[in-house]
């Protein structure tokens, strides 16, 4: 079943068009990667999905729902989660309240539950009392990841997850977005290659604001196109 | 630690009720103007120091529930209990329809924009002249004062009676303060202050949870505004002017912003001081502006932020 | 007096004040442009520099035109010298945090007026105009002077108007409103563009200040109307645009006369207020200023 459909859809700044004419279907339970170089518009583009950035032209539809005019929080409650590229966590407040402002729209009875059971997903179960600030880099990154899970979404947007992270965390967070595969859908903007490669059901490659390729990780990697634009060949 | 955070709430009520009957007359008036004005001070700090909303016209709900309350006793003939919701009723009323639309702000455009509306509240309160009788105000008469609660007569002039309704209204105010603090609402309120986007990437409508909180902040000063009028029986626009918009702020600065002791022990230090030094010379202005300055510039977190930062400090 | 000469005389007065208005909004919107932070204190200056004018003609003596000269210079560089000591001793300190900013200049607000209140008193003390002189107009005769201090108004802000488009430091000041980092990374010190623009914004409203102390007199109090209407004025104007509040200041200032003329002056004074608080709601960037990107 299509979980994420977005039709024709655009966004220009002025002049300059950052997104034009993406059409994408995200299946349920997929794992879908959006690659290209600087610039190409990936992180507006989910941007559009998220609700964070208005379209300038196209539909998207979530669940078979249209969801182009909703507020980005309305798309939240929905299940679209997204976490930020920038760290933004609440550096005032503790992990655990961190992510109780996620888990909170849920069932109070196991809210607890849900709320240690997302902290020890992504590795900072011994931290629940430590301020947010006091954290490394890193950490902060796994602490909004936690924060998506504990939306428990339907689709979860990662802005460039791995970005900062330490070899080992990297391949702590790619066995939970694997694990992931069973409960969520995952649309995944990321750099590095071999994470893209080793996690990714499909690619979606973007240039210069248009789709130029689409398609498993392996046709993508044979594509001239792609190796052309982007690849660096 | 923990035991003792607990209790510290009852602790601090029974302190204030047991202080009636230590202190002069003098005081005793005083500590009950202290009580009610840090009322003001408690709903201005939801705003501020637990959302983050710097509203430079707080004024005008107090204002509004001054007059709220002052009409319904002294021109409708109303009980004074029933005047108190009024008052409120007119604080929260205003403060609803002001947010709705000041709320499309934020930042500086908000505090100009709080700042107009209560500018124009004062202006409107001056031209109703023959009504609200402008800057000299009106005195709300004795009887005006006078209510049966559970079949015993009370005087709102009486020092026992106004003492102890300013505490119960303290009371009520402070342990709202408490529970929104530690309720779901709350920690997405502190959430708003920290970080908008991130609260509304997790599916919240910040400018709904900052309409409740400018609300009840209205609401709460509204409250304060009432009971001032009934309980001292003296309604005027000094109470609508900028300086009292100004003072909450100083008071809540003071004590410690999104703290909830904070607005007591500020409004209670200022009072003291202005009142101090309002025997030596007559500019105790001088202080207010002399103390926001050096708030702002050297102890930003007031007196109980500072305090909690030290203690914190040692403990690490 | 027939209508006709009533409306020329409201118009008369309208144009006046604007041309204060303008000097003095200019100022606050100098600030504003290039610090980001908004002055509550604008008004104090104006009524210092209104005071100081007052002291230097009372303090000097002699013919009026000379000590109102005198005035002219001594109180916007008193005014300019007090700007700087807030600047280095508050602002900076609070590295222009715009709430904290706001927060300290209302504290401000209350320092100055008592500080003059302690010293100066609570009386409104006139000053001697700089001549005398009457200008005829059809059906009523109008002070000269006024026609003079709104010109001596124009031509200082043609000279600021020329000193930040035309000299080094204007330059300076520009770039960094346009892009702070970018102002830096070229060489500019923000630090001292800061707080000569601060400075600036000071002399300008406590110039204007001395501008109407000879047909308004001095008082401890007199800063809040003009705090109004420049807040209005850079509103409506634009926040930050310098074009955009000459032009507001003068429709203000002139329909603020002519309507001070005509209308109860607390109606007006409510309507101006709902006003700047509608236009920051629908715009906050004001009508003439460009969007932030």
């Amino acid at each position: 079943m299509t979980l994420l459909a977005t039709r024709g859809l655009g966004k220009s700044f002025g002049g300059l068009e950052a997104v034009r004419g993406v059409s994408l279907d995200v299946a349920e339970g997929e794992v879908r990667a959006i690659i290209g170089p600087n610039g190409a518009g990936k992180s507006t583009l989910v941007g559009m999905v998220a609700g964070r950035t208005r379209p300038s032209a196209g539909t998207i539809a979530f669940a078979g729902r249209d969801v182009t005019a909703l507020p980005a929080w309305r798309r939240v409650r929905l299940g679209i989660a997204y976490t930020f590229q920038i760290t933004s966590v609440f550096s005032g407040l503790t992990c655990r309240d961190n992510v109780a402002l996620a888990a909170q729209h849920g069932d109070r009875r196991d809210r607890d539950e849900r709320i240690a059971v997302a902290l020890r997903r992504v590795g900072l179960a011994d931290a629940v009392a430590r301020t947010a600030s006091a954290l490394s880099y890193g950490h902060r990154r796994l602490l909004e990841v936690a924060m998506g899970l504990a939306l428990a979404p339907r689709l979860l947007i990662m802005d460039e997850p791995t970005q900062g992270l330490a070899e080992g965390e990297i391949d702590g967070l790619c066995r939970l977005v694997r694990a992931l595969r069973t409960e969520t859908t995952v649309l995944l903007i990321e750099h590095n290659m071999a994470v893209v490669m080793a996690l990714a059901d499909r690619i979606t490659v973007l240039d210069r604001g248009a789709v130029l390729a689409e398609g498993p990780p392996a046709a993508v990697r044979a594509d001239a196109a792609v190796r052309a634009a982007y690849l660096g060949a | 630690m923990t035991a003792a955070r607990r209790a510290l709430p009852a602790l601090v009520l029974a302190g204030l009720f047991a202080l009636q009957f230590v202190l002069g007359d003098y005081d005793h008036t005083n500590m009950a103007r202290i009580l009610v004005l840090a009322c003001f001070a408690v709903g201005y700090n939801i705003a501020f120091g637990m959302t983050g909303l710097l509203s430079l016209g707080h004024a005008m709900f107090f204002a509004a529930g001054l007059y709220g309350a002052g009409f319904s006793a002294e021109l409708g003939g109303v009980a004074p209990p029933a005047a108190l919701a009024a008052g409120t009723a007119c604080g929260l009323v205003l403060a609803l329809a002001v947010g709705l639309v000041a709320l499309r702000t934020s930042g500086v455009a908000f505090m100009i924009v709080t700042l107009m509306f209560a500018q124009a509240c004062f202006l409107t309160i001056l031209h109703f002249n023959e009504l609200t009788r402008g800057d000299e105000g009106f005195v709300i008469a004795e009887t005006a004062r006078r209510f049966a609660l559970a079949g015993v007569v009370l005087d709102a002039a009486d020092p026992t009676v106004r003492y102890n309704a300013a505490l119960a209204l303290f009371a009520l105010a402070y342990g709202a303060y408490l529970a929104l603090a530690r309720s779901r609402v709350g920690r997405v309120l502190v959430g708003i202050r920290e970080n908008e986007d991130r609260v509304r990437m997790l599916g919240y409508d910040p400018y709904r949870y900052r309409l409740f909180a400018l609300t009840l902040s209205g609401a709460l000063a509204g409250l304060a505004g009432a009971a001032y009028a009934l309980l001292f029986a003296y309604v005027g626009a000094t109470f609508a002017t900028t300086q009292y918009s100004i003072y909450p702020l100083l008071w809540v600065l003071l004590g410690g912003a999104g703290t909830a002791l904070g607005p007591l022990v500020g409004t209670g230090v200022m009072f003291v001081l202005v009142d101090r030094l309002s025997g030596i010379t007559s500019s105790y202005l001088m202080l207010v502006g002399l103390a926001l300055i050096l708030l702002v510039v050297l102890f930003p977190k007031g007196i109980l932020g500072t305090v909690g930062q030290r203690r914190a400090r040692n403990r690490s | 007096m027939a209508f006709e000469s009533h409306l020329l005389l409201a118009l008369l007065e309208g144009t006046v004040g604007a041309c204060v208005l303008a000097l003095t909004a200019l100022g606050l919107s100098l600030v504003f442009g290039v610090m980001r932070i908004v002055n509550v204190a604008h008004g104090e200056f104006f009524m210092l520099g209104a005071v100081i004018a007052w002291a230097a003609a009372t303090l000097v003596g002699g013919p009026p035109a000379l000590s109102f000269a005198l005035a002219l210079v001594t109180a916007p560089l008193a005014v300019a010298a007090i700007a700087l000591g807030v600047d280095r001793l508050i602002l900076r300190r609070v590295a222009y945090q715009p709430d904290a900013t706001i927060v300290a200049t209302i504290g401000l607000v209350y320092v100055f007026q008592q500080a003059v209140l302690m010293t100066f008193g609570p009386e409104a003390r006139a000053v001697a105009a700089p001549f005398q002189w009457r200008v005829t107009f059809p059906g009523f005769g109008y002070s000269g002077v006024k026609l003079a201090l709104a010109g001596a108004a124009l031509v200082l802000i043609a000279g600021t108007w020329l000193m930040l488009t035309r000299t080094h430091i204007g330059l300076a000041m520009r770039a960094t409103q346009i892009d702070r980092e970018t102002a830096q990374a070229f060489g500019i010190p923000a630090r001292r563009v800061y707080a000569l623009v601060f400075a600036l914004g000071a002399a300008l409203a406590a110039v204007a200040g001395v501008l109407v102390v000879p047909v308004q007199q001095a008082h401890y109090l007199m800063g809040g109307d003009p705090l109004l209407l420049s807040f209005i004025v850079v509103i409506i104007g634009g926040l930050g645009s310098l074009r955009g509040t000459l032009v507001a200041a003068f429709v203000i200032g002139i329909s603020d006369g002519v309507i001070a003329v005509f209308f109860s002056p607390t109606l007006a004074k409510i309507a101006a207020t709902l006003l700047v608080a509608m236009v920051l709601v629908a715009r906050p960037q004001g009508l003439f200023g460009r969007a932030p990107s």
